[in-house]
């Protein structure tokens, strides 16, 4: 750390955070940046919740009932896009502003001026997206995959579709330059890259997916518009394009993409699973080997989402032993864990059950993934409900049960404050329970042959649906009690939390006072071997 | 914190990121600069791809000119399908559905479009070969779809077709199916238009 | 948003409710087309996948006993309110081997038969027939080479009328509701049947479970595939890919016929049989 870093940061530990607006507008702390993003995500959270709430209401049973079947198209669409890149994404963001700094004692994000940029883009790409449903035509209802020729035929929203989607991709890249710039330049002294937490890793590897993948998003869906607006036919068969050629690029930025949503939960269960044990993470470094390998992996892997649209015999042959493949360091990563937990001495606080429940609902998730990539089953899974349950078993047991374990293991280190956590405990197995009455059921309706983006279904799939509108009402409405547990603690109701929070936790972040002061390793700390696990 | 005094504004911020940070950042620029470009680059990628494989049943679309020996002892089925795309107003079919061919052997095969309306239309014809393993042997020497095709009001163009199979074309294909889909060329300015004009 | 009002819809509504509670308890039901898995299918290699999908979920749920198993056990005994002392291990280069070298060997075991059964779906060598298939947002296009014999498949009329928003028809009144059609596509019994698949405006995707099929049709592009059915019946399925406002909307019917009348029915679509059926 050279002194002018140093510097800067002593003149500016006289100031106080600004009153008011303006905290927030020009933010530049990364603890004000985090709580932002964290914010927009619950918010985001709520409003795609909102959305499910109304896919599930009107598949309660068979019969429109509620809606007409394009505006059901653009509720899944949205929902997607909104949770996808306005819940999931942002909250790692804010966990990664917030946190990374506390643990690798630095003391803000290495680009201030950028962190602010790139979440302040965010609420108008979000207005922008949520505004199409306002349109003449109504709001994109493609899928948000986009696959042309469909998405060419959505209204006016097109073009602001895209828009925001290149917004989104340039909030990401930055966010991703700010993590590996701060990750890379500012780790305290003492600090090697294998010292390092597995969070910070696993943020470290994700942002460097970010990078690479965001701009090919943004490359396929610049050239969606230049093929709406300006005469070229990248995907157009009548000017020699190929429609297909849209979803190879696509998926070669979706399905790094999935590994962007999961390997930041993994790092919070990482970090959650040994401070619970009482008990160093096993493996630390084949967990972050694996996390290097399941990276690479997840850019040869693309074309499993693809098995239908007609590909050579090698093709199908390599992209199904690529993807299986995966299940190996995936493998690692959990078996690791169990090795963790193993003769531990466990208590079993929010985040913690929390975690657990990622082992094994996770799990399951990978499960159906390894069977998803067997391709003669594939074909009879690819597009039916059995992959609606696939992904949410991985995306909400996964990353959203990971983002709340990490709220609920961090937030006394943000507010000062203990939540309650009986109510912690009640909110988490309402979510658990429901959440697996609203996916467990999709995995029949798919196998007995429901197709995914439906508004409507035929008259034997009305039991499991009906189970599953039940167990997403459920979900929910548990979701508003976390906002309450949540809300309490931040407007201090529970006891006040000591600088370790729990029992003996390793990490820098445990060094600093409850609540976490406006600016923190103003001096690099010394690294003792009592304050990492390694 | 004095009034007017911002984060943002601090002069000390100013100094904050050091030369090293600069550099990896401005990298970084580079990269994910670099990533864009290379979501375009997949296009030409993907092309190559298709060719070497026959991915998507693309055929060349320049003519093909290569002597081969023919192989009389071996007949190969190959099939005629002509579609017309989104309701373009023409009437499109082959001249005959079947033929049996001699891989490398030169056949010639017609195909009959009528131009529906009473105005001036331009297609363009798009071929795609099932099984796709076969399209890259299949070579066509002389080709409508070369270019795109322009119809008088009310006309009837016959277009001849002249292809190879080439000789190497594997064992395990006896069943070849040469598709063409007739686009209207104006169609694509077409949706411009309707996007513009709030037609939904 | 408006709630439904027809009376029926309120029984039904609370009947649901009723249905999803016993559902929850695991209590069946006397409803004969209650599927909770894969059909087998009535091709070779639908039940080739069938017994692939069941080998493959049993090699999951054999590694989830073992490691949930182990995950339980631990919960139970490693648990500081039994007195659980924590160890302080955290390598171990023996057991990092075994658990990376055990799930190589398991999906090599599994590969071999997955490679091989795709391997045979791509080999459509000798057809007994072809069938092009044109999708259309949102019907099915038919048409059989070499017969002159093609027509539209769209959504059974009852269906049609029963999935308007308020339209009053109790969907459980509807025979095959939105899984019927109003032309199906009829085939002969054990014979291989290639299809060739394209669409005339976006991407859709022709799948029927019981045939173990699902190709996408793209426009610009003939995609192909190919059945033999073994057992004559009727097989339902419906568009897989999102394709737009209808897309639950275009259902797949196959009727499987001894050839006898699958010869019969193809005479009487023929354009001569037509006419002189509309000239009677």
């Amino acid at each position: 750390m050279t002194s002018a870093v140093m510097d800067a940061h002593h003149s500016e530990a006289h100031h106080e955070p600004a009153k008011g607006i303006k905290r927030w507008l020009y933010a530049t702390n990364h603890k004000d940046i985090g709580t932002m993003y964290l914010v927009l995500s619950l918010v985001m959270f709520l409003t795609g919740g909102v959305m499910a709430l109304i896919i599930r209401s009107e598949l309660f049973q068979p019969g429109l009932q509620f809606i007409a079947p394009n505006v059901f198209n653009q509720m899944t669409t949205m929902h997607a896009l909104v949770m996808v890149f306005g819940a999931v994404m942002p909250a790692f963001v804010g966990l990664a502003n917030w946190m990374i700094p506390l643990m690798i004692g630095a003391p803000d994000m290495a680009l201030p001026r950028m962190n602010n940029w790139s979440f302040w883009i965010l609420p108008f790409a979000f207005l922008m997206l949520v505004s199409t449903f306002f349109m003449p035509g109504g709001a994109p209802a493609s899928g948000w995959t986009m696959y042309p020729p469909l998405v060419l035929q959505t209204g006016d929203a097109f073009p602001f579709l895209i828009f925001s989607v290149h917004l989104l991709g340039i909030s990401s890249i930055m966010g991703a330059i700010n993590i590996i710039v701060t990750i890379v330049n500012m780790r305290a002294p003492d600090m090697s890259l294998l010292k390092m937490p597995m969070f910070v890793w696993t943020w470290l590897i994700t942002a460097y997916l970010l990078l690479a993948v965001m701009p090919v998003l943004a490359g396929a869906v610049t050239m969606l518009l230049t093929d709406q607006f300006f005469g070229t036919s990248f995907f157009l068969a009548a000017g020699g394009g190929d429609p297909v050629m849209y979803q190879h690029i696509f998926w070669f930025f979706g399905h790094p993409e999935v590994y962007i949503l999961i390997l930041p939960a993994f790092g919070v269960v990482s970090e959650i699973i040994p401070t619970f044990a009482r008990k160093p993470l096993f493996g630390h470094d084949s967990m972050v080997y694996a996390a290097s390998s399941i990276a690479f992996l997840s850019f040869i892997v693309w074309a499993h989402h693809m098995f239908t649209v007609g590909m050579p015999l090698t093709g199908q042959l390599f992209f199904m032993f690529s993807t299986m493949l995966i299940a190996v360091p995936t493998g690692v990563k959990i078996f690791n864990w169990v090795a963790t937990m193993w003769r531990g001495a466990m208590t079993f606080e929010t985040p913690m059950l929390f975690s657990l429940a990622i082992l094994f609902l996770f799990t399951i998730g990978g499960f159906s993934g390894l069977m998803l990539a067997i391709v003669p089953a594939d074909i009879q899974y690819h597009d039916s409900y059995f992959v609606v349950a696939h992904f949410h078993y991985v995306l909400v047991p996964g990353s959203v049960f990971a983002i709340m374990a990490a709220v609920y293991y961090w937030l006394p280190k943000w507010t000062g404050h203990m939540y309650n956590e009986k109510l912690g405990k009640v909110h988490f197995w309402l979510s658990t329970v429901f959440i697996n009455v609203t996916f467990f059921p999709m995995h029949f309706l798919g196998l007995a042959g429901m197709p995914r983006r439906i508004p409507d279904y035929s008259t034997q799939f009305t039991d499991f649906n009906a189970i599953a509108s039940v167990g997403a009402v459920g979900y929910g409405l548990s979701q508003l009690l976390f906002v309450y547990v949540v809300v309490q603690c931040v407007r201090g109701k529970g006891e006040k939390a000591s600088s370790e929070v729990w029992d003996n936790p390793k990490g820098l972040e445990w060094t600093v006072p409850s609540p976490a002061p406006y600016h923190t390793f103003e001096v690099p700390p010394k690294i003792s071997s009592s304050s990492t696990f390694s | 914190m004095t009034k007017g005094e911002q984060p943002t504004m601090d002069p000390s911020d100013s100094k904050k990121p050091e030369p090293i940070d600069r550099t990896l950042a401005g990298r970084l620029v580079l990269l994910a600069i670099a990533m864009f470009g290379f979501g375009f680059l997949l296009v030409p990628i993907y092309d190559v791809f298709c060719e070497i494989t026959g991915l998507g049943g693309k055929t060349n679309d320049v003519a093909f000119t290569v002597e081969e020996s023919v192989e009389q002892d071996r007949t190969v089925q190959l099939g005629f399908v002509t579609t017309v795309n989104g309701y373009a107003p023409w009437e499109f079919s082959a001249e005959v559905e079947e033929m049996a061919i001699h891989p490398g052997g030169i056949y010639e095969a017609t195909f009959i479009a009528t131009n529906l309306t009473d105005e001036f239309k331009t297609a363009q014809a798009v071929p795609s070969v099932a099984p796709s393993q076969a399209a890259k042997y299949f070579k066509k020497l002389e080709c409508f779809c070369f270019t795109t095709q322009e119809f008088m009001p009310g006309e009837t163009k016959e277009m001849p077709v002249r292809f190879i199979v080439e000789s190497d074309l594997p064992d395990y294909i006896d069943t070849i199916t040469l598709s063409y889909t007739f686009f209207d060329t104006a169609r694509q300015t077409d949706t411009v238009a309707a996007a513009g004009l709030n037609t939904h | 948003m408006r709630l439904p009002t027809r009376p029926q819809g309120e029984f039904s509504m609370l009947r649901k409710v009723y249905l999803s509670v016993l559902g929850l308890l695991g209590a069946s039901r006397a409803n004969a087309d209650w599927a909770l898995n894969m059909p087998r299918g009535v091709t070779r290699l639908s039940a080739e996948t069938y017994d692939l999908h069941m080998q493959i979920f049993y090699w999951c749920c054999a590694i989830a006993l073992v490691v949930f198993g182990v995950m339980i056990y631990s919960l139970i005994r490693h648990r500081k309110s039994v007195g659980a002392k924590p160890a302080t291990f955290s390598h171990s280069m023996k057991a990092e081997v075994i658990w990376t070298t055990i799930p190589i060997i398991i999906l090599l075991i599994l590969a071999v038969p997955s490679a091989r059964t795709v391997i045979e779906l791509e080999d459509s060598r000798k057809p007994d027939m072809t069938v092009v298939i044109t999708a259309y947002q949102w019907r099915w296009h038919y048409r059989y080479t070499g017969q002159d014999v093609e027509f539209y498949s769209s959504l059974a009329r009852t269906s049609g009328d029963a999935r308007r928003l308020d339209s009053g028809i109790d969907p459980f009144t509807v025979d095959n509701y939105l899984l019927d059609v109003d032309n199906p596509l009829v085939v002969p019994v054990g014979s291989k049947v290639r299809l060739l698949l394209t669409a005339n405006d976006v991407v859709h995707s022709w799948w029927v479970p019981e045939l173990a099929i699902k190709k996408d049709a793209i426009p610009g592009f003939m995609n192909e595939t190919w059945f033999k059915a073994e057992t004559v019946g009727t097989y339902r399925g419906q568009c897989a890919e999102l394709c737009g406002m209808d897309h639950g909307y275009m259902p797949i019917v196959v009727n499987v016929v001894e050839p006898q009348a699958y010869a019969a029915w193809l005479a009487s679509k023929q354009p001569a049989a037509t006419q002189s059926a509309a000239t009677n």
